[in-house]
């Protein structure tokens, strides 16, 4: 049972990837085949929101609880989410360049959302290794990821709904919106935003055990 | 309580006259290199922009320094006699008065200099009350946080821009429909909206987080 979500991620993600490519899909404008990297570029950006999330609730008990391991592990899932944003971003940006014709546009709100939310958890990171002293760094730091996420929420849910966008979903492109998923999709859709989620917790579990033993060593 | 935490800050200010003297040749030293550099070439998207880069690089520049002075003995004073959150709103309140002015002379000094593209001067000025305002209460913490990290500059804006951007972000594309002169009724009325919530949250969070910074 203890490997039971790992294999279940491994599985779901293989079956993603396959499938993905062999089912059918909508005809849509523009869109035509590339419909397809909502399979791929969308769940990414889940587990990688999913994990931003979980670093952000670890936070927030740092902040009560004055134990170190709080603070690391919310540490962990900020570089896991991390980690996933990069290819979030390089998945967006292929499709992009045979979709919009360009590989990056300063025209999108959420691309706009998407760079600066990434300069925030660099921040993070800046902030993180210019304090020494751990209670101080814990509390430091809490304090500015809490502020951040809430910020970083406004700039990719709230701004983007304000404005026009290229982006599909948003201004009445074709897109990954409910109207345009069919049931086929959705057979993969799904499964997909789960295995990544279940794949990113793995990560996770994996860095807080690293993290673990490090302090052992360390004593 | 509060109001004497207001007017400590302002007699601190007003005492040291180097930093308000310092501040002004700041303002009025960037608006004339940019005014030499445009020589008046500039169009109102650039007007625009040029205006709110630099009101943003001065923000940084006060608001950076507004935790710095309270070290040492001083930290131990405010720590004995005051709760976190009256520190922390005082704060706040200050460096929004503080904004609200400067950046109404940066305004004037900007007109002065290059010239004045805003043709709706009624939605500017609330741009211009409601962006300050904003400014000043995230950088007041920004400010707590840098001062706790290690008190360089640096982090300061490490820190600040990126949360800063959805704010900017907002106030100039609303200072853009001021300076083409919208009608009032075409304003983006959620776009002002948007202003008023950030400024809201951003006190509230400031107000629930700061008194974890503040233990030391």
């Amino acid at each position: 049972m203890k490997y039971g979500y790992k294999i279940l991620s491994v599985l779901l993600i293989f079956y993603t990837l396959i499938w993905g490519l062999l089912n059918s899909v909508p005809r849509l404008d523009i869109l035509n085949e590339t419909i397809r990297n909502v399979y791929y570029h969308v769940p990414i950006w889940f587990a990688m929101l999913f994990m931003m999330g979980t670093s952000f609730v670890y936070s927030i008990r740092a902040l009560s609880n004055s134990s170190p391991l709080l603070d690391t592990k919310a540490f962990n899932a900020a570089i896991v989410g991390f980690f996933f944003a990069l290819p979030g971003l390089a998945t967006g940006s292929i499709w992009a360049k045979y979709t919009w014709g360009t590989w990056w546009t300063f025209q999108d709100p959420k691309l706009n959302g998407v760079a600066i939310s990434i300069l925030i958890y660099l921040a993070y990171f800046v902030l993180r290794f210019s304090v020494e002293d751990e209670q101080k760094r814990a509390r430091i730091s809490a304090v500015y990821n809490i502020f951040a996420f809430v910020m970083m929420n406004i700039f990719i849910m709230v701004l983007p709904r304000l404005t026009d966008s290229l982006h599909p979903g948003n201004g009445g492109n074709p897109a990954f919106a409910k109207y345009d998923m069919n049931s086929n999709m959705r057979t993969v859709f799904y499964p997909a935003v789960i295995g990544w989620v279940l794949f990113s917790v793995w990560l996770f579990e994996l860095k807080n055990r690293i993290s673990v033993i490090n302090t052992k060593l360390d004593e | 309580m509060l109001l004497h935490l207001i007017k400590k800050e302002f007699l601190l200010e007003f005492r040291q006259k180097s930093t308000i003297g310092g501040v002004l040749v700041y303002v009025i030293g960037t608006i004339f290199v940019s005014a030499l550099c445009f020589k008046g070439h500039l169009d109102k998207p650039t007007w625009n922009a040029l205006f709110w880069v630099i009101t943003l690089f001065t923000s940084v520049t006060i608001s950076g320094k507004s935790f710095l002075k309270e070290t040492g003995g001083q930290a131990l004073f405010n720590f004995l006699h005051y709760s976190p959150q009256q520190f922390i709103v005082a704060k706040t309140l200050y460096n929004m008065v503080f904004m609200l002015c400067l950046s109404f002379i940066t305004f004037f000094f900007y007109g002065f200099f290059i010239k004045n593209e805003v043709q709706n001067l009624g939605l500017f000025f609330i741009v211009l009350t409601l962006a300050s305002s904003g400014l000043a209460g995230i950088l007041s913490l920004m400010s707590a946080i840098s001062s706790k990290a290690s008190g360089n500059f640096a982090i300061m804006s490490i820190l600040s821009f990126p949360v800063l951007m959805p704010l900017i972000l907002v106030v100039i594309r609303l200072s853009k429909q001021a300076v083409d002169g919208l009608e009032w009724a075409g304003v983006g009325f959620d776009f002002i909206v948007i202003l008023l919530a950030l400024n809201v949250l951003t006190i509230a969070l400031s107000f629930l987080l700061f008194p974890y910074l503040w233990r030391d």
